[in-house]
């Protein structure tokens, strides 16, 4: 079989991250954020990556949107689009729901207002929130905040979602519901997820790869392939499993930490 | 198997509605008596203290009248035609300076929080000249203005914009930092942050500082139209500092009064404004 061109650009990573490294400050002050940081991530594959605090995730996952640049080494996205989903649903409280998925489709240059009024109510319909359109953010569950969130970042017509513990401040079971909800959506529409988590089995539970990462500096310490047939659910055997032998190795990591 | 997205949509909405507060009944009456009394009993409080007050014979009763002559003199002057010419010239003043404070205020309070070294350079100044008393602006303002409606608009601009200013700078420094990133993130950068973030983030603050430049420009408004009296404009002021002279006690009191209760109402609107925005952005307790 000989590689056509089609094959070489569907091979080429979504999100190619090179030898990344980011410090603040300069000489022996410097803080070191990120340690060479390799990693390649397929179009429409979902990573999670997992990491204690100080790993650098969050400096990780603006380098990718482009908020900041490394110190050293590339990121290249091949011109894709980026979203980015924080913890906090960070909707601008004085937009009903409704306005703020517009407003993000105003920012991406959506011109007509009929269009971004119906662009944005079919967005809200993917993540079910069909009659929430009117109201204000405060008047939300936190759950349904995070779905706007969403719903925003879809605006974008992001084909890289960058997630930044996006379900951290949620409930158990609302977080249950919601790992169904973004399954759903990331298998009906081709994206390319990476997702940020503290948490180990939500990671087993979404992934494709689970990367590891070390703290201070943050440097890819390990990498999973998760083989578990979707859809899964987050109490199953193989999903504990498998959370178990990534959380064995975060805790040799943590403890390196504690001399 | 593929997700079950029915079932999936019926849990979520299941959740949704667990998840929201259902409305309570409100009842309309009950709120605004609980709203009402206390400002009634007030009101009662200090107009009996008043009373008590003129009958302990403390002053006699020319210099301090009682709460009822004080009352008969208001209603004397509601149906003066005159009286009505001084409060709307008083207010035309009120909101000429005002309208040109805000102004001032904005285009200042907007480059200062914009522009960091103007920022360095005149940031505490525009705090200092806040708490600098209005009427120690009016000697100055007479000498350029001489005894005219530009003097007393002067004091009146430069009493009120240097609040305007402050709350919307107050309101820049404080967008929370996580719009800022959202915003960001969505693509906005420069004036679309601007006009998209920053500035809808600091509303609230911004009407604080109007709020308060009312306050401060009212303030000046009277202490210029006791100082700078013109002939053939009556005001409220004017008419306060003739009931001076001519020891008309009631007068001066009801003129006060009246003084009072235009601060009260005009407060009350920007209460008014502000709630609303606490309302809609979810900032009051128990909303």
């Amino acid at each position: 079989m000989t590689l056509t061109v089609e094959d070489l650009v569907s091979v080429a990573p979504a999100v190619g991250i090179n030898a990344v490294s980011k410090a603040y400050g300069r000489g022996p002050d410097a803080v070191r954020a990120l340690d060479r940081v390799s990693l390649d991530v397929r179009a429409g594959e979902f990573v999670c990556l997992v990491g204690a605090s100080g790993c650098g995730k969050t400096t990780l996952l603006n380098l990718v949107a482009g908020l900041d640049s490394p110190t050293l080494g590339t990121i290249d996205t091949g011109g894709r689009r980026t979203g980015l989903m924080f913890q906090e649903a960070a909707l601008f409280p004085w937009l009903t729901a409704g306005a703020n998925v517009e407003l993000a489709l105003e920012l991406r240059g959506v011109r007509s207002r009929t269009e971004r009024r119906e662009q944005a109510a079919e967005l809200l319909e993917r993540v079910h929130l069909r009659g929430a359109a009117d109201q204000r953010p405060h008047e939300l569950s936190g759950g349904m905040r995070q779905r706007v969130a969403l719903a925003r970042a879809l605006a974008q017509d992001a084909e890289v979602l960058l997630m930044d513990e996006p379900f951290g401040a949620l409930d158990a079971m609302t977080r249950d519901l919601l790992h169904d909800e973004l399954e759903r959506l990331w298998s009906t529409t081709g994206l390319t997820v990476v997702f940020v988590t503290h948490n180990v089995r939500e990671a087993a539970r979404l992934g494709d790869r689970i990367v590891l990462l070390t703290s201070r500096p943050g440097r890819v310490a390990a990498s999973y392939d998760v083989d578990i047939p979707r859809p899964r659910r987050i109490e199953s055997r193989e999903v504990a499993a498998l959370a178990a032998d990534v959380t064995d190795r975060l805790r040799s990591e943590v403890r390196r930490h504690g001399h | 198997m593929a997700i079950d997205s029915r079932l999936l949509e019926e849990e979520l909405a299941g959740l949704d509605a667990l998840d929201l507060e259902e409305d309570k009944p409100v009842d309309r009456l009950a709120k605004v008596w609980s709203a009402l009394w206390p400002k009634l009993a007030a009101v009662f409080l200090a107009v009996a203290a008043w009373q008590l007050t003129v009958w302990s014979h403390w002053r006699p009763e020319y210099v301090l009248p009682s709460p009822v002559r004080v009352l008969g003199q208001l209603g004397n002057l509601l149906g003066e035609g005159e009286f009505y010419r001084a409060i709307a010239i008083t207010l035309r003043r009120a909101l000429t300076g005002y309208a040109l404070a805000v102004l001032v205020g904005t285009l200042v309070g907007a480059s200062v929080a914009r522009v960091r070294p103007l920022r360095t350079a005149v940031g505490s100044l525009i705090t200092g000249l806040q708490t600098m008393p209005s009427i120690a602006w009016f000697p100055l303002a007479i000498l350029l203005f001489q005894l005219s409606e530009s003097a007393i608009l002067f004091v009146v601009v430069l009493g009120a914009a240097p609040s305007i200013a402050n709350g919307l700078i107050a309101g820049v420094d404080h967008v929370p930092p996580l719009l800022l990133r959202a915003g960001r993130v969505l693509g906005a950068s420069g004036l679309r942050l601007y006009r998209h973030v920053i500035l809808p983030a600091s509303l609230p603050s911004f009407v604080a500082g109007l709020k308060q430049g009312w306050a401060f420009a009212w303030r000046s408004l009277m202490a210029g139209e006791l100082l700078v009296i013109l002939a053939n404009r009556p005001s409220i002021g004017a008419r306060l500092q003739f009931a001076r002279e001519l020891s008309d006690a009631p007068a001066l009191l009801a003129l006060m009064i009246v003084v009072l209760l235009i601060g009260i109402v005009v407060d009350g609107v920007f209460n008014q404004v502000d709630g609303h925005i606490r309302r809609r952005r979810g900032l009051t307790a128990g909303a």
